[in-house]
């Protein structure tokens, strides 16, 4: 997998394709049948937080690699309103729609590495990786 | 696009939903209302929902899934889950969706007797 990979969400239906191409990319990276489910589960908890909050953006995956090791980098982007207060959001059970509040803190314990930027405003990228073990 | 139906089979008074692909928000949505639409219509006493074929459930589908068995509880209508793969299980547990109130059984069999126990023991269907 040498170049990275798109897709762009618009409707719930994205969130699936954006999931499908992660779970894809993973495989392909050699990753296990556990951590495909994570990185795909992971994904579209990130997508479908861009559909309920921003309306559109994309989920971009690729492969990383650090040291000797491989993994897979998750980049989700927005221009949606943004994230005022990210401690807030990180919390379990935290939630401003109709989700349970785990999309956001969920994600980061399916991955490895897991930051947020944001700019009220502006947007947010989320940037998740996950290593091959 | 019209959201995707999934079949719902009525085999005596137990009703089987085996989801064989991936379901997006809307069809998950129209899932719940058809089967407890089908549950109302049918006396249903009980309802086995099969994920074997599932190889992502993310919070959304286990809320859903949590949702339809208090919904169906509501109506007097017991729900099994089935079929979870080991990947399903483990991403859910990490998520934080336990589904603590959600009866499961290892696979659709042990489903069936499990649900053909619960029905006999509550005759009138109610629990």
């Amino acid at each position: 997998m040498a170049q990275s990979k798109t897709a762009v969400i618009r409707s719930d239906l994205d969130i699936v394709i954006a999931r499908t191409m992660a779970r894809d990319a993973a495989k392909a990276l050699g990753f296990g049948a556990i951590d495909q489910a994570r990185i795909a589960t992971a994904v579209s908890e990130l997508a479908r937080n861009i559909f309920l909050y921003a309306g559109t953006g994309t989920v971009t995956v690729k492969e990383v690699e650090k040291n000797t090791r491989k993994g897979i980098e998750i980049v989700c982007e927005d221009q949606g309103p943004g994230i005022t207060n990210i401690d807030l959001v990180m919390q379990d059970g935290y939630s401003t729609s109709r989700g349970m509040g785990m999309g956001l803190p969920g994600a980061k314990r399916l991955m490895d590495d897991f930051s947020i930027r944001s700019q009220e405003g502006v947007g947010t990228t989320i940037t998740c990786r996950k290593w091959r073990t | 696009m019209d959201s995707l139906r999934i079949p719902i089979l009525k085999i005596g008074d137990i009703l089987i939903a085996s989801i064989q692909v991936a379901l997006h928000d809307a069809s998950a949505v129209q899932f719940k209302d058809d089967l407890l639409q089908k549950i109302h219509d049918t006396r249903a006493r009980g309802v086995i929902i099969d994920l074997t074929a599932l190889d992502v459930v993310d919070s959304f589908i286990g809320r859903l899934i949590a949702d339809i068995a208090a919904m169906a509880g509501l109506m007097g209508t017991r729900v099994v889950l089935t079929g979870l793969q080991p990947a399903v299980a483990i991403t859910l547990v990490e998520l934080g969706l336990e589904l603590p109130r959600v009866l499961t059984a290892l696979n659709l069999e042990k489903g069936l007797s499990m649900m053909q126990r619960l029905t006999e023991e509550n005759g009138d269907g109610a629990v």
